[in-house]
């Protein structure tokens, strides 16, 4: 396991790169409690398949661990649904093995490319959260390296389990975690769409449609003023049953829809598609695009494409489709259809700014809608969620409410100044924005918009009081 | 650190009572900097612009700090990155010089091209080094269009600065991919204090209009920063006129 000299590294946003001075990539328990004795006077953080939008996962002249090596499944009770892995192992490789057993992952986000160990230490949500919570709800146990070089084993309901969940890898490196599945009869969505005509028709719509249904998420037209104001298409999704297959093919609807279906051009629509579904319903074929360039102009989504873009999404959309199916990758994954889909920004890079505000400050999500509309900085495909009850960890992101997300290129004018402004409306709302997606937030407002901070550094100067793990975020935002 | 937008939290600035270096403190500190060194000769110049940053809300500091004395500058320079990290050094220090005296004083001519390319090379290397240790950084170095070709009216602080552009070039590259980012403003005539009363060249610009253009550069990652923009393209045609028609310009 020689440590490498690190070429410098960015999240997924392509924004703040920054030089480890060490990367090592342990291929077991052993080299891993090496590497965080071995991490040096500037600490080091775990880093997984480097997702997270902003600098959760860098460390600046330290120790960065490659957790992508320790990606074994070590045993899958298939009765049960109960999965122990590694944490370097991806939710897509997951997916490969569990599918066809019968099982999915209980929370996915818009990627399948995230780790097991990303997935807690992000405490990832989806478009489940409303009915499954976060990622760690599903967690059993996890086997937590920690600053000193013991491994303990961490169960739900501790304090350290709580700091971990949510804790940005910052309590030390998970090696594994044992959690609970989600049965499926077929690897098939079977989604609903529908137009919201405005913001006010949205929120109704996610409040009572979406307790209907497992999946709810709209897509959001930040670009479009006056009365159609968060206009938006909903897409709500069910795991596809058997039944309803057979009873799809016998009204004779053949294919498989959906942005992002990828599967070859050629079953678009025929009736091979849901024949051969039938014959293999847990079958996983996510199929892929070419990737997007290395070089794209600056400013290729800029407010004309995008504006087009939306435009025709909400159009193409259809008032109401029921029932059709979906593959997986296309729900939930459609831009793991396009590899390196993050340049398409430009080499600036982009940031992605999610934020969640409770129930009854409805006022405030739609105040702040308005001003980013009103702003039109260019936002592809935001996105609306309404989430379930908050999680347990003190550094989780979900809080019973709502959130919104969206992606804007770094090149445009005023945005930094513009993002601080929104955070402060979140943070008088009593919002917070997510920390794995975070690479701009100024330290000040952390603590209003995570109470618990304070718990969360009292236990990490007590597990780790010379700040082993450290990475950039957290050196940016004093956690 | 810096954010999404190459904004940094901390920041050192060698010539701590530069104008330009002022505006620019003032325009970060407006977006993200808490914490400002300002590194200069010990005087009453530097205490009020440290006082004048902190009105702004930052954590000012001052060091003692002599260009012309390179010798110190590692033990100087090394103290203020022992105390945490700097997310951008901004290289203001320089003298303008007076060109005529200068001519007949060789003494003098020698302090403005110490000061602005040795010492710069100096104080450049010893911030360069501390921040590839910590792995990320900005070294914005103020060079000047001066140095771009060198005129008769102002050829000594003209070559001192073409000195400084060329080393700061170097090192840009010498830097790269180790998290390190060199970027060289190259602004023309700035209306200063220091400037006040000489004449102005054409695509003359203010310190606020240099603070804009650092602040854009670091959101881009430039290497080269031109202020205003126009002197570019108008520097790309001044570079290539033969010398004798050069020499003639009234500029």
């Amino acid at each position: 396991m020689p440590a490498e000299i690190a070429d410098p590294v960015t999240g997924w946003g392509r924004t703040a790169p920054t030089a480890a001075a060490r990367l090592v990539r342990p291929r077991s328990y052993e080299e891993a409690v090496r590497a965080v004795r071995d991490c040096g006077t500037r600490g080091g953080i775990p880093r997984g398949l480097g997702r997270a939008y902003g600098d959760a996962a860098q460390n600046a002249g330290g120790s960065l661990i490659d957790m992508t090596a320790l990606d074994r499944v070590l045993s899958v009770d298939a009765g049960a649904g109960i999965v122990e892995c590694e944490a370097g192992i991806s939710l897509h490789r997951l997916m490969e093995v569990l599918l066809p057993l019968g099982w999915f992952v209980p929370v996915t986000p818009g990627t399948r490319h995230v780790t097991v160990g990303g997935a807690i230490g992000s405490d990832i949500h989806g478009r489940n959260h409303r009915a499954s919570g976060s990622f760690s709800r599903h967690v059993l146990s996890l086997d937590l390296l920690t600053a000193d070089g013991d491994v303990r084993t961490v169960v739900p309901g501790t304090p350290l389990f709580d700091a971990t969940a949510g804790g940005m890898g910052l309590t030390g490196v998970i090696l594994s975690a044992t959690f609970r599945l989600h049965p499926v009869e077929t690897s098939l969505m079977s989604v609903d769409t529908e137009r919201a005509t405005d913001l006010d028709d949205l929120m109704d719509r996610l409040t009572t449609s979406g307790r209907r249904h497992r999946y709810s998420v709209a897509w959001i037209d930040l670009l479009a003023g006056g009365s159609s104001l968060g206009r938006s298409v909903l897409t709500h999704g069910e795991h596809t049953t058997l039944d309803t297959l057979s009873a799809h093919a016998a009204r004779g609807r053949g294919g498989l829809g959906g942005w992002g279906g990828w599967g070859g051009w050629g079953e678009w629509g025929s009736r091979g598609a849901a024949a051969r579904a039938r014959r293999q319903p847990l079958a996983f074929r996510p199929g892929q695009l070419p990737a997007a360039p290395s070089y794209v102009a600056q400013g290729l989504l800029g407010r004309t494409t995008v504006g087009l873009f939306n435009e025709l999404w909400y159009r193409g959309a259809g008032r109401r489709r029921t029932g059709e199916l979906q593959r997986i990758s296309a729900f939930f994954h459609p831009l793991d259809g396009v590899p390196h889909w993050n340049r398409l920004y430009g080499r600036g890079g982009f940031v992605r700014y999610q934020f969640a505000v409770g129930h009854g400050q409805e006022e405030a999500l739609v105040r702040i809608v308005r001003r980013i509309v009103r702003r039109g900085f260019p936002a592809p495909l935001a996105v609306l969620k309404r989430f379930g009850a908050g999680d347990p960890g003190w550094l989780s992101f979900p809080m019973a409410g709502w959130t919104l997300s969206l992606d804007m290129p770094t090149d445009r004018t005023g945005l930094g100044p513009f993002l601080d402004e929104l955070d402060e409306d979140v943070a008088a709302a009593g919002g917070r924005v997510c920390l794995a997606k975070d690479s701009r937030l100024r330290p000040e407002l952390l603590a209003a918009m995570y109470p618990r901070l304070d718990e969360f550094r009292a236990l990490r100067a007590e597990l780790d009081p010379r700040a082993v793990f450290v990475s950039d975020l957290s050196r940016r935002l004093s956690i | 650190m810096k954010d999404a937008f190459g904004i940094p939290q901390s920041l050192l600035v060698l010539g701590g009572t530069s104008e330009i270096a002022l505006a620019t403190a003032r325009r970060l500190i407006a977006r993200r900097t808490r914490t400002v060194w300002l590194a200069g000769r010990a005087s009453s110049a530097l205490d009020a612009a440290a006082d004048h940053l902190r009105a702004q809300g930052a954590d000012v500091r001052t060091v003692d700090f002599d260009a012309l004395d390179p010798g110190s500058h590692a033990e100087v320079l090394g103290k203020v990155f022992a105390e945490g990290d700097i997310d951008m050094t901004l290289l203001a220090f320089g003298l303008l010089g007076d060109q005529a005296h200068d001519e007949a004083d060789p003494a003098s001519a020698v302090r403005v091209a110490q000061t602005n390319y040795t010492g710069a090379v100096s104080a450049g290397l010893v911030c360069a080094a501390a921040m590839q240790t910590q792995g990320h950084g900005s070294l914005v170095v103020l060079s000047s269009v001066a140095g771009e070709r060198a005129r008769r009216a102002d050829f000594i602080y003209g070559s001192s600065k073409a000195g400084l552009d060329a080393f700061a070039q170097g090192l840009g590259d010498a830097m790269y991919g180790t998290g390190v980012h060199v970027m060289v403003v190259r602004p023309g005539f700035v209306r200063t204090r220091t400037t006040a009363g000489r004449e102005e060249t054409p695509l003359a610009t203010t310190p606020e209009a240099v603070a804009v253009a650092v602040e854009l550069g670091l959101r881009r990652r430039s290497e080269t920063v031109w202020v205003p923009g126009a002197l570019r393209v108008a520097m790309s045609v001044l570079r290539h006129l033969p010398r004798s028609l050069f020499r003639r310009l009234p500029v």
